[in-house]
């Protein structure tokens, strides 16, 4: 069963925080990312995972057919967090996509303590389950 | 290389290759020379001819792939040694043409046993199983599956390590371990059947049909196998239920329910097949799991219309099934069948039984089942209810849109 871990950030100011961070403790989130999507390729069990731009970047677009489409700053300006990346694994169980979820979120932050970041858990939809 | 000629290199491949990790012990690289060997039967046979005796053929040629490979690898050297003191010297001379070497058969059901061994995880065991013994390249077990190529190709080779370091031989299991292996391998084959038949009613078309090729395995292990009454079973399961396919979606992939389907779309000599088997099989003994089944999809597929079901010998066989699985979905079958036997209300009644059990964990189908039996009372506010909290929890699209669609059809009156 596939599932898609998003991984969410406070919104702050519409920038990532790792700014502010010293070098070597952005050196150390990256290498734990790495090193995660990494296992997860040797498990076989990686379909897809990527980091997005910061938030300041994102574009919302609407379009009710006719004329040009709306295209305002987004993400939502009510929403306090927003999607900073996400993973698409393929695993035999929700157990393990929760466990996978629950190694991303200990990814360190400064002083090299895990973050507890938000990673939502969703199944991704897919044919009939089965053939009764 | 013409269809028939495919047709015997996909049929000798398992045979070939369950020989040569026999000979040299070491699954990896056997399956690379026998890849290289069928690829250069793919080149030669179409103008040199297909050789007389065309397995020994790729089992010498393998072997002298991966002799050669071996040589051409230095830091393989002290493994050439191994290999000429294991090789029993006769068998470093070809069979003449005309002698089949003796094991044929028993080499590939070693390997399908290995390949479904259950000390692998199910999606390296479905994966190594579709490599090894179907034939299929990576690639398009990885499109089968919907992830990327080297994802399935890390899948594969971690299950071929975990082959390596669990010390899985290459060898038939003692006579008190094949049951439990069988059911490992019937499993493996069920588990990809599903696969296929659930992928069957997307855009599937540039995907390679896995419940065609689950048939195609549980026939090979028919052939292997043929004394046990489970083995059959699953043929007739498999074949009773694909029947069904090109029935069982419209054309935009919506789900066409069982007592919906066009009946005349079904496939008569597929069910001709099951039915022959399901007997064939019930004449060897005590019915299993898949046997069961194959009974209740053989009664389905009798029925030339819904209305001709035979819903009381349905409900006994469900019965049977209750006494030797303790799988919910089982139970949540017989309260239809005795629905459709009886009256919903008492369907309904032992839903409420079902209610309590963890297992369901607020599982979809529950609630779905609810909901057609509340209709049939003519509960509709409670079957809509129920449908929506279906829709709700099914991670299936084309389930939940065949469940928004009854919602919507209620409420329309």
């Amino acid at each position: 069963m596939k599932f898609m871990l998003m991984m969410h950030a406070p919104r702050g100011d519409g920038d990532y925080q790792v700014r502010d961070w010293k070098p070597e403790e952005f050196q150390a989130h990256i290498q734990f990312m790495r090193d995660l999507n990494r296992g997860l390729r040797e498990a076989g069990e990686l379909v897809g995972a990527e980091g997005l731009a910061p938030p300041g970047q994102a574009r919302i677009v609407r379009s009710k057919g006719g004329g040009a489409p709306e295209v305002t700053d987004g993400p939502f300006p009510e929403s306090k967090e927003f999607l900073v990346g996400y993973w698409i694994v393929d695993v035999e169980s929700a157990e393990r996509a929760h466990a996978i979820a629950a190694k991303a979120s200990t990814a360190p932050g400064p002083g090299g303590k895990p973050l507890g970041i938000a990673i939502e858990v969703r199944q991704v939809m897919s044919a009939p389950p089965d053939a009764t | 290389m013409n269809r028939d000629g495919e047709h015997l290199l996909r049929e000798l491949a398992p045979q070939v290759l369950g020989a040569v990790v026999r000979r040299y012990g070491d699954f990896d690289a056997a399956e690379d020379a026998v890849q290289e060997a069928l690829t250069a039967a793919a080149f030669q046979w179409p103008s040199a001819g297909v050789p007389d005796n065309p397995r020994a053929w790729l089992v010498q040629v393998a072997a002298r792939k991966l002799t050669d490979r071996i040589r051409s690898e230095s830091a393989r050297r002290r493994r050439e040694a191994k290999i000429a003191l294991e090789t029993p010297p006769e068998e470093n001379v070809a069979p003449p043409p005309d002698q089949a070497p003796a094991g044929e058969e028993d080499d590939s059901l070693v390997l399908l046993f290995m390949c479904c061994h259950p000390a692998l995880t199910r999606a390296s065991a479905i994966a190594l199983t579709l490599r090894a013994v179907g034939g299929l390249t990576t690639a398009e077990i990885a499109s089968a599956f919907l992830v990327p190529e080297a994802t399935m190709a890390q899948r594969i080779s971690r299950a071929k390590q975990s082959i390596k370091s669990s010390g899985v031989g290459f060898a038939m299991p003692l006579p008190d371990e094949v049951g439990a292996r069988v059911d490992a391998v019937l499993h493996v084959l069920y588990l990809v059947f599903n696969e296929g038949y659930a992928a069957s009613s997307g855009p599937s078309l540039q995907r390679v049909d896995l419940a065609a090729e689950a048939i195609r395995l549980a026939r090979a292990a028919y052939a292997l196998l043929p004394v046990d009454a489970e083995v059959p079973g699953l043929l007739a399961l498999m074949l009773l239920t694909d029947a069904r396919r090109p029935a069982r979606s419209g054309p935009s992939g919506e789900i066409i329910p069982l007592d919906e389907q066009d009946r005349s779309l079904w496939d008569r000599e597929a069910i001709a097949e099951g039915v022959r088997l399901v007997g064939e099989a019930m004449a060897r003994g005590p019915a299993g799991y898949y046997l069961l089944q194959a009974a209740i999809a053989a009664l389905h597929d009798e029925a030339a219309r819904v209305e001709e079901t035979d819903w009381p010998q349905i409900a006994t066989l469900y019965t049977a099934l209750m006494s030797m699985s303790d799988n919910p979905m089982v139970a949540l079958s017989h309260a239809v069948a005795v629905a459709m036997t009886q009256t919903p209300a008492e369907g309904l009644r032992l839903l409420e039984r079902l209610d309590r059990d963890p297992r369901f964990g607020g599982h979809h189908r529950l609630d779905a089942v609810r909901a057609h039996l509340l209709e049939r009372t003519g509960d509709l506010p409670a079957a809509i209810a129920n449908y929506r909290a279906a829709a709700g929890k099914t991670a299936s699209q084309p389930e939940r849109d065949y469940l928004l669609s009854k919602i919507a059809r209620l409420r329309a009156g």
